[in-house]
């Protein structure tokens, strides 16, 4: 029973990781259709901000490092799409092939630029003291630093789903995502709405960055071990859909955790993999699909 | 007194053969003005220009004095000029009442798009009211019919209060109590703004046309009252050398032609 919770807690903190960098996704590819493969890289300059804050300020203040890490690393990275967006992407769009190619490009040379900047080596950031230890309910110890991140990712979630659903912008985002030609036509600038589309996935990559941090060491090549599973989290769920992204990430990183236990991570991966696969054979357009009285 | 949309010259390319060649129009303000012509000959492509969707190679567009042909579709879209599309276009995963929403805050700040709104703003009341949606408000735009997604997309053109609207086929597609209603919609708006209709069915012609202006290979051949038109010589050669390959008579100078003949497009959905 204990070893059941334990997993069970183990498999929502990976889900909570998995969830924000897809949520980030959500926004990029499944609203925008943009393959970025380099999400992954802004996940690690996410990860590398509370590393740089806490080397700035020093030892004494790697805690509230941590804390303006969040809202410093969702703005870094989401300027970094920006910048992405500007120079490159918006000039792709309706082209996803040609975006995979040109991200992953970018992808490999931020690595390198990680690599020449911090070193190859992986580094460690220092938890902030009221992250460190664990709540004992019983026999099962929940770590202070899982019960952060989910809490984190379930307000994040909240946030997001409240801006798309019920704000007039969010719902603007929504509308250029749906039918540009008609938005555009609706009196919305569309360039506008585009940039903040991928300022506001760019900088989520971020915040998942500076979360990860909390589950150990980071190094350069972080952001590739999570980008796959991040976008299969977004297929499964449906492309562009909130509620099907939170029920994919909870699903596969519950389903990993369970199938990790009794045997190898690699084998784990190999059964995720394979019941994707099985998956979208029976339910290609994902969990949540919208259907409408479509006229093609 | 000079004509709110003044198009002048405009040619537009595709490919190497011209859609627009050069067309002259003149729409003035309060007018309504049906805009005939058979299938490629550059009614939808002169909308498109208008709008700013597509650029043209030469020429200029004059909206209210100020030219069209540079700017950006929501600058158009801010300077009174609203457009409806071919195949019915609204925002199918958000409701009918905000979609409306969307289409009247076209022009807000930031600041104002992101408080929460309680209630129905009382423009977007009426226009729900004038589209007849009101029970339906808080459905999926995306579950509507064909006929109502069109008036809905009149609806968020209301909400805008134009002083130009353009209707891409507004009543393809729609059964014979519909197009009345929709003719009788489009009356109503056209008290407050100019309107520009294309459409192919000639009943819906013969019934609210006051002046018809008819295209033919890129170019306006002949413009007046829908018997002039009728009359024109040049027109029966477009329509009738156009028709007998197909169908041996003229849909639109058949005198008996009926509601039941297919409107020419190929967007109209079988149903």
């Amino acid at each position: 029973m204990e070893l059941w919770l334990s997993q069970l807690f183990a498999g929502l903190g990976v889900a909570a990781v998995l969830l924000l960098i897809a949520l980030g996704l959500t926004f990029t590819f499944g609203q925008m259709n943009v393959i970025n493969m380099a999400h992954g890289e802004f996940i690690m300059a996410g990860a590398y901000t509370p590393y740089l804050l806490q080397g700035v300020l020093g030892a004494g203040l790697a805690g509230l490092a941590f804390g303006v890490a969040l809202p410093v690393a969702f703005l870094v990275t989401g300027l970094l799409g920006l910048v992405l967006e500007r120079t490159l992407i918006r000039r792709l769009y309706g082209r996803p092939l040609d975006t995979l190619l040109v991200t992953w490009g970018i992808s490999l040379m931020l690595q390198q630029l990680a690599r020449d900047l911090f070193g190859a080596p992986n580094v460690q950031v220092v938890a902030p003291a009221w992250l460190r230890g664990a709540l004992d309910v019983g026999p099962v110890s929940l770590s202070y630093a899982r019960l952060f991140t989910i809490a984190l990712v379930t307000l994040i979630v909240v946030a997001v789903g409240i801006y798309l659903t019920r704000l007039a912008h969010g719902r603007r985002m929504r509308a250029v995502m749906q039918n540009r030609q008609l938005a555009g036509c609706s009196g919305i600038d569309t360039d506008r709405v585009d940039q903040l589309t991928f300022f506001v996935g760019s900088g989520l990559a971020g915040v998942a960055g500076v979360a990860l941090t909390l589950l150990g060491p980071i190094g350069p090549g972080i952001g590739t071990g999570y980008i796959v599973d991040a976008f299969l989290v977004v297929i499964v769920g449906g492309l562009g859909q909130l509620r099907g992204a939170v029920i994919a990430a909870v699903g596969l990183g519950l389903l990993n955790s369970f199938l990790e236990y009794g045997t190898t991570a690699s084998l784990a991966k190999v059964g995720v993999f394979a019941v994707i696969v099985v998956f979208l054979q029976f339910r290609p357009q994902g969990l949540v699909a919208l259907r409408t009285r479509a006229l093609t | 007194m000079a004509a709110l949309l003044q198009i002048t010259g405009v040619e537009v390319g595709f490919d190497g053969s011209l859609a627009l060649a050069g067309v002259e129009l003149a729409i003035d303000e309060g007018e309504i003005r049906f805009l005939i012509g058979p299938n490629g000959a550059g009614k939808t492509t002169l909308i498109d220009v208008v709008t700013g969707l597509t650029r043209p190679s030469n020429g200029s567009v004059r909206f209210d004095n100020r030219e069209l042909v540079g700017r950006r579709e929501h600058e158009i879209v801010a300077l009174g000029v609203g457009r409806t599309f071919q195949t019915p276009s609204v925002f199918e995963q958000l409701s009918v009442v905000e979609n409306l929403d969307l289409a009247a805050n076209h022009r807000a700040g930031i600041r104002a798009l992101m408080r929460r709104r309680r209630g129905v703003a009382p423009a977007v009341a009426e226009a729900l009211e004038a589209i007849q949606l009101s029970d339906r408000a808080d459905a999926q735009a995306g579950v509507l019919s064909h006929g109502q997604k069109q008036w809905l997309e009149i609806g968020m053109l209301l909400v805008q209060s134009p002083r130009l609207l353009l209707l891409d086929e507004p009543v393809a597609g729609m059964s014979a109590e519909e197009r009345t209603a929709t003719g009788e919609l489009i009356e109503r708006i056209a008290e407050r703004c100019t309107v520009v209709i294309v459409e192919h069915d000639m009943e819906f012609l013969r019934r609210f046309a006051r002046r018809v202006s008819v295209m033919h290979e890129g170019k306006v051949i002949s413009e007046g009252s829908v018997e002039r038109v009728r009359a024109d010589p040049l027109v029966q050669e477009v329509y009738l050398g156009r028709s007998r390959d197909r169908r041996g008579h003229d849909p639109a100078l058949d005198q008996q032609a009926s509601t039941a003949e297919p409107p020419e497009t190929t967007e109209v959905p079988a149903r």
